[in-house]
């Protein structure tokens, strides 16, 4: 099981806790997991996301591996000019 | 730690020198060809007629007498678009107005003729009849229950009930708890900030020129930071196959990130389609200020509570970003990056994305950074003061470093943010003497930077250069950089290698030029191709020395046997296995493909002086130096040149610039006469101090730096210009009747 750090308001979302656990080796079964376990974040994940894995931020690459002991946080969809 | 003395991870030849850069002389000597500058046989000339009202319902519009205008070959409106897939519907919206009109400038009606003055003509005929709404410009006045409302049911599920339509959505960061944090600090300062909206200020205006075939087919030129981005968006709104619409992006005057999305190009396109004809249309720069990106405006409340050593106990804000007549202010970047520099027990932001009767922001420079650190760094700065602390200090003890944990979640990896300091620090900047009404100030700041979808073709012409195709248009120099990391992976000169911008028919999916990702992810990406290249080109020469590939090696240009055991052959350069390509399987090239990840965050550090006159209010900028870390600095110029114009940008949103708008819902400052952006006489040279603290997620160590210098500024400049005038300066542009004001206010 992965633990993912969700920001203040997405926890509201996720029924108040600012950590789940989802089962995932890789950044697509995560995001799979997340919606699928909690869908209160569906619309926030359907807008995207970024995902920082030990301190590396991911926008996209769905086979990014995770390992069980990763440090995985959730961010707003990064955008830059 | 000074460029000269950083560690080199590699021994470079290339990189970290300042070649002539490869535009250079297309652009002093005026041949190079931005957006406005194509042109082709049978054109017409597109323009657009634009909402004189803030907030109008759009009941009628009549194109008929425009149409019977000899000279007119096409008229469109919204309607011509039909219905669009949902993705692109805001797009489309804010290009053309549907139902209504929700910004002073907001695009109705266009039409394509023989020439300017019967376009101009054509648009006086265009009868629209609006029914007038009330409208609103400012945010906090936008979030206030019973405000005009621009669209109803937009409101996210994150949005608390009893909030006004306008407010799109709510967003919060950090961890601890910030009012236990509050109650052991020594002094707390809490305040409000508020800027104005700024404009990219690119020079050159907004331009393209569309053709559309009878078979479907789609061309288009075009000033933009992403051509991909218009290919797709563009084909989806205009029911195209990507692959039938092809785009070629020209050189570009600035973008500054307000060149990541579209205006012009899906109406010239329609309007090539209807007419049949090629299309130009070109924004006046009243139309660009009108219609096209600025940022955002801000209100931001503060709260950071400090001990009497200087240690912040906790830190709280409440940002609210309006972001035009759409949503997606950059609220959200604005409230993670707002405290990314400290390392902080006890933090939080809330951030809010509003809409109003201005219009749609674009992304500028780290969209959402700089007003954020405006507000923290001001308050930092105030606290320092207030204790009688070294500023610089006080950062130092609190900054954050590897091992912190972000306030937006994440534990940093290693990162620069002491190091810009530290260099700041014991820079003689930081202890020349100050002279009367002279203030100092410094800030911090920080970027996320990222990389993205990215393809670099690298192709052995038979004479043995190189060409490098690259699908991310050049704002910032990144052909050089580009020339120089394929140079440098090739061990050939830099003179032998040319990078073109190709366009989208030649290239897989590329990201648009933003977050600082080119010298990046296509540096990278080049790396890669440059590499294929050479395990081809060993390959190659194995076979002519009749031996395994695994035992030839590539060094300095050319092929050679790998060791003693591989057999004794002379090298083969990269000229003598071109030559004979045709020979050994045909010709040579690399490409490499590639989502680029790991762009590595950014922070830096900014110092400033400046005076402040007594009598009129107004500042002038004295000295002014730029810290910060550059991962590796392919070509230092080009960098410092990133810093610089970061800077003097920050300097204009601190002191000039801002839309006005009156009680109508009017710009007041279309037009640069009074959108006063900096010129070269209102600065010093701004002095630059790379750090190189190279990314493990780049081959050479690169990190982007394009976006980070902009955030620092706001608030360095405040906080000289609050020492200077002896009064805290909470709002901006800090302009001299501000700036005079409160200071009088201050006296009593």
């Amino acid at each position: 099981m992965v633990k993912v750090l969700l920001w203040g308001s997405l926890a509201d979302l996720a029924g108040g806790a600012r950590e789940v656990a989802v089962e995932a080796a890789t950044l697509r079964e995560l995001l799979d997991g997340l919606a699928r376990d909690h869908p209160g974040l569906r619309p926030e994940l359907d807008r995207g996301v970024s995902v920082s894995i030990d301190g590396r931020i991911y926008n996209d690459s769905w086979f990014t591996p995770i390992g069980p002991e990763s440090e995985v946080v959730l961010l707003k969809r990064l955008q830059g000019g | 730690m000074a460029l000269d003395d950083t560690k080199k991870t590699k021994d470079f030849k290339v990189v970290g020198t300042r070649p002539n850069r490869p535009d250079g002389i297309d652009k002093v000597t005026g041949r190079a060809r931005f957006g406005a500058d194509m042109v082709a046989p049978g054109m017409l000339t597109g323009r657009i007629l634009r909402s004189p009202h803030a907030h109008a319902r759009i009941l009628r519009i009549d194109t008929s007498k425009a149409e019977a205008l000899p000279g007119v070959k096409a008229v469109v409106t919204r309607a011509d678009f039909g219905d669009v897939p949902d993705h692109v519907a805001n797009v489309i919206d804010n290009c053309m107005a549907g139902d209504k009109a929700l910004y002073d400038g907001h695009a109705v009606a266009a039409v394509a003729a023989n020439s300017a003055a019967v376009a101009r003509k054509a648009l006086k005929l265009i009868e629209v009849e609006y029914e007038v709404l009330p409208h609103v410009t400012d945010v906090d006045a936008a979030m206030k229950p019973g405000a005009p409302v621009l669209h109803e049911g937009w409101q996210q599920e994150t949005v608390p009930a009893g909030y006004s339509g306008n407010v799109i959505s709510r967003v919060e960061f950090g961890h601890g708890d910030v009012e236990a944090g509050l109650a052991k600090a020594d002094r707390v300062v809490a305040r409000t900030y508020r800027t104005g909206a700024t404009h990219q200020g690119y020079i050159e205006p907004h331009a393209c020129l569309a053709t559309m075939s009878a078979d479907g087919q789609g061309d288009l030129w075009v000033c933009t930071q992403g051509h991909y981005m218009v290919r797709n968006v563009c084909a989806a709104i205009l029911g195209m196959e990507q692959g039938q619409l092809r785009v070629t992006a020209s050189e570009i005057g600035g973008g500054f990130g307000g060149k990541t999305v579209v205006f012009l190009e899906p109406v010239a396109l329609m309007l090539a389609k209807k007419s049949g004809r090629p299309v130009k249309m070109v924004m006046s720069r009243s139309e660009v200020l009108r219609a096209t990106g600025p940022t955002a405006s801000t209100s931001i409340d503060v709260r950071i509570g400090m001990k009497k050593d200087g240690r912040i106990t906790a830190a709280f804000a409440e940002l609210r970003y309006q972001g035009g007549a759409y949503p997606g202010s950059p609220v959200d970047m604005g409230s993670m990056s707002a405290f990314a520099p400290y390392d902080l027990e006890n933090v939080k932001t809330v951030g809010w994305d509003v809409v109003s009767n201005r219009p749609k922001a674009a992304a500028y420079r780290a969209p959402g950074a700089p007003m954020a650190a405006f507000a923290v760094e001001s308050a930092i700065d105030e606290l320092a003061r207030g204790f009688g602390l070294d500023p610089l200090a006080v950062r130092l003890m609190n900054g954050a470093k590897e091992g912190t944990r972000a306030s937006y979640g994440p534990t940093y990896p290693a990162i620069g943010l002491i190091a810009t300091l530290e260099a700041a620090h014991t820079h003689p900047h930081w202890t020349a003497p100050l002279g009367e009404n002279q203030g100092r100030g410094v800030a911090c700041g920080f970027w996320f930077n990222f990389g993205g979808d990215t393809c670099v073709s690298l192709n052995v012409t038979p004479d043995g250069t190189v060409t490098v195709s690259e699908g991310n248009p050049d704002i910032g120099g990144s052909r050089a950089s580009m020339t120089m990391m394929a140079a440098e992976e090739l061990g050939i000169p830099y003179d032998q290698v040319r990078t073109i911008i190709a366009d989208t028919g030649s290239l897989g999916q590329n990201e648009v030029t933003d977050g600082s990702r080119v010298t990046f992810a296509v540096g990278l990406a080049t790396i890669e191709a440059a590499r294929a290249a050479k395990r081809e080109m060993c390959k190659r020469a194995a076979m002519i020395w009749g031996i395994d590939e695994e035992a030839v090696e590539w060094e300095d240009g050319a092929a050679r046997p790998a060791g003693p055991n591989a057999g004794k052959f002379p090298p083969m350069t990269i000229k003598e296995i071109a030559a004979v390509a045709s020979n050994t399987g045909g010709p040579i090239a690399g490409h490499h493909e590639v989502t680029a990840e790991g762009a590595g965050v950014s922070f830096g550090t900014h110092m400033v002086d400046v005076e402040v006159d007594p009598d009129t209010g107004a500042t002038r900028i004295l000295r002014y130096t730029v810290f910060q870390d550059a991962g590796r600095a392919v070509h230092p110029s080009y960098v410092e040149g990133q810093f610089q114009g970061g800077a003097v940008q920050g300097i204009g949103w601190a002191l000039n610039e801002e839309y006005i708008y009156g009680e109508d819902g009017i710009l007041q400052n279309a037009g640069f006469l009074d959108y006063r952006i900096p010129v070269a006489s209102d600065l010093p040279m701004i002095d630059t101090v790379i750090l190189e603290i190279p990314n493990p997620g780049h081959p050479y160590g690169v990190r982007g730096v394009g976006e980070t210098p902009i955030v620092p500024p706001l608030a360095a400049v405040a906080n000289a210009v609050s020492a200077a005038a002896g009064v805290r300066m909470t709002r901006l542009p800090m302009s001299p009747p501000r700036v005079l004001a409160a200071m009088q206010a201050a006296k009593g």
